[in-house]
């Protein structure tokens, strides 16, 4: 699979964009979306909201299952994707583009974000 | 709650095939299952509007033969099965003596004294086992055959036109819940006219060797029409939208057939002494007199998924339970089968809801099926 080298991965299969004027883009990965399945529904964080890292601030459902969404950094989200509140399925069709979840503005990151090919072992795909 | 299940998972004959498609595999009791090819949503709406193809092997096939296998049988299980024709099938179940439903079967009438009972995969043990018990005294023999058949089944509105470019056997005659032996693409099926999807459909039992060769030629008859490789997850979003129990959800030992709405797959009236009839008489009579809960439709009014185990509420007490959930790919919104009180499961009751994750989500009370096909 194909783990963009400009991100940085959580264990809990988020991905995290570059900070640009301190804001980074948060989503799930390929690997991810592809273990739940058809999404069906995204409940994200509200802008203005304070969202710590590797604790839950969202969940995705898909056919089979409810996931926690978990951010992979501590700050304030400053916008969410209403896109892919529309269309869910987003996030399975373009995980890394389209189908990105929300923004934060990163107050904290936790010293355990794994690079590309650091996540591709982990995860392994 | 099996203890029996093999820690070593079992695979079918196409399971090579199921990994050179880029299945998602899933441990169902035991086997190893395609979950989903790609889009399991996209498998669904083929099965709805085009065709799907499953692999069905997992499913416990056990044959019952003999001069008295009809008498067995009738004694065994809660249906009138002497009364099924030679080439039809029937939707029957299998009660413990208190009534408690051991498992849903459909039985073929293969031969006057031959028929074959096809169990679910997670009861098929229990069934053998029971069916062998009962069989003491009776002149038939109850064989275990889960390991002589591959199923395939193929399942919606094009799947007579692809079976048909592939035999000669009478496809037009045969009628839902019939089968008949026959040969498919060469090689020789039981071809049965059932499904669990809610659409027009085929199962065909074959050998196992022959299980890579059939599917192949399906899969090449069924280019033009839109065939489509369908895993388990479909399969239930299937069933559900079709109002048909799955053992372990909308069925259990806990459950008798009125319970779950089903007391019509228990006849009373034929011959003899049945295992659970004492129990299933007052079963019957309280169903009708004093209902349990009721097996009703949920429809969601948002977007949250209802799964099985959630609480139903009104007024912010429980009156029930979810049993089976998921969204609905044909309605688009989120459906559920759940057991609700009797006073909340009239079609239209206001203020019902679902318990989701400590939200109350609103939900539509309605009859089930959710989805009928049009004939």
């Amino acid at each position: 699979m194909n783990n963009p080298q400009q991100l940085r991965y959580s264990k809990e299969h988020e991905w995290l964009s570059a900070a640009e004027n301190g804001v980074s883009t948060v989503g799930i990965t390929e690997h991810a979306a592809n273990a739940l399945g058809d999404v069906v529904f995204v409940q994200l964080p509200e802008v203005g909201a304070t969202v710590a890292a590797g604790e839950t601030c969202g969940e995705l459902e898909s056919t089979k299952s409810v996931s926690d969404l978990y951010s992979p950094v501590s700050g304030e989200v400053t916008e969410v994707n209403e896109d892919v509140v529309d269309d869910p399925s987003l996030v399975n069709s373009a995980p890394f583009e389209g189908g990105w979840l929300f923004k934060v503005r990163v107050a904290e990151e936790p010293g355990d974000l794994l690079s590309a090919a650091e996540y591709t072992e982990f995860s392994g795909s | 709650m099996s203890s029996t299940e093999p820690t070593e998972l079992r695979h079918t004959a196409l399971d090579a095939l199921h990994r050179s498609l880029g299945a998602t595999m899933t441990d169902f009791a035991g086997w190893d299952m395609p979950l989903r090819y790609g889009s399991e949503r996209d498998e669904h709406l083929a099965v709805r509007t085009k065709a799907g193809l499953f692999d069905l092997s997992h499913m416990g096939e056990i044959t019952v033969t003999g001069a008295q296998a009809a008498a067995l049988l009738n004694f065994a299980l809660v249906g009138n099965i002497a009364s099924v024709g030679v080439g039809r099938a029937r939707y029957t179940m299998i009660c413990r003596a208190d009534g408690g439903i051991l498992d849903d079967l459909i039985v073929y009438r293969l031969a006057e004294t031959e028929y074959m009972v096809v169990a679910n995969a997670s009861n098929a043990q229990v069934v053998l086992d029971a069916l062998t018990e009962r069989a003491a005294g009776f002149d038939a023999e109850v064989r275990d055959d889960r390991d002589a058949y591959a199923l395939i089944a193929v399942q919606g509105p094009e799947s007579p036109g692809i079976l048909k470019s592939l035999t000669d056997a009478d496809l037009d005659g045969l009628k839902y819940y019939a089968g008949l032996p026959g040969t498919v693409a060469g090689v020789p099926a039981l071809i049965a006219r059932t499904g669990y999807t809610g659409e027009d459909g085929f199962e065909l039992f074959v050998k196992p060797e022959h299980a890579v060769e059939l599917w192949q030629a399906l899969t090449k008859a069924g280019e033009g029409a839109g065939l489509a490789p369908c895993g388990l997850s479909c399969r239930d979003t299937l069933r559900l939208e079709a109002g048909m129990p799955l053992y372990g959800h909308e069925l259990s030992t806990a459950l008798t057939p009125f319970d779950a709405g089903l007391g019509r797959v228990v006849k009373f009236e034929k011959e003899g002494d049945f295992v659970g009839r004492e129990a299933l008489t007052e079963a019957a009579a309280e169903a009708e007199q004093n209902p349990p809960r009721i097996l009703v439709g949920l429809i969601a009014e948002g977007r949250r998924v209802p799964r099985a185990g959630y609480a139903v509420v009104a007024g912010g007490e429980v009156i029930g339970e979810v049993t089976s959930g998921a969204p609905s790919p044909t309605l688009g919104k989120p459906i559920a089968m759940a057991y609700v009180d009797a006073a909340h499961a009239a079609p239209g009751t206001e203020g019902v809801g679902v318990d989701i994750r400590g939200s109350h989500e609103p939900y539509e009370v309605v009859a089930l099926p959710f989805y009928k096909r049009r004939k």
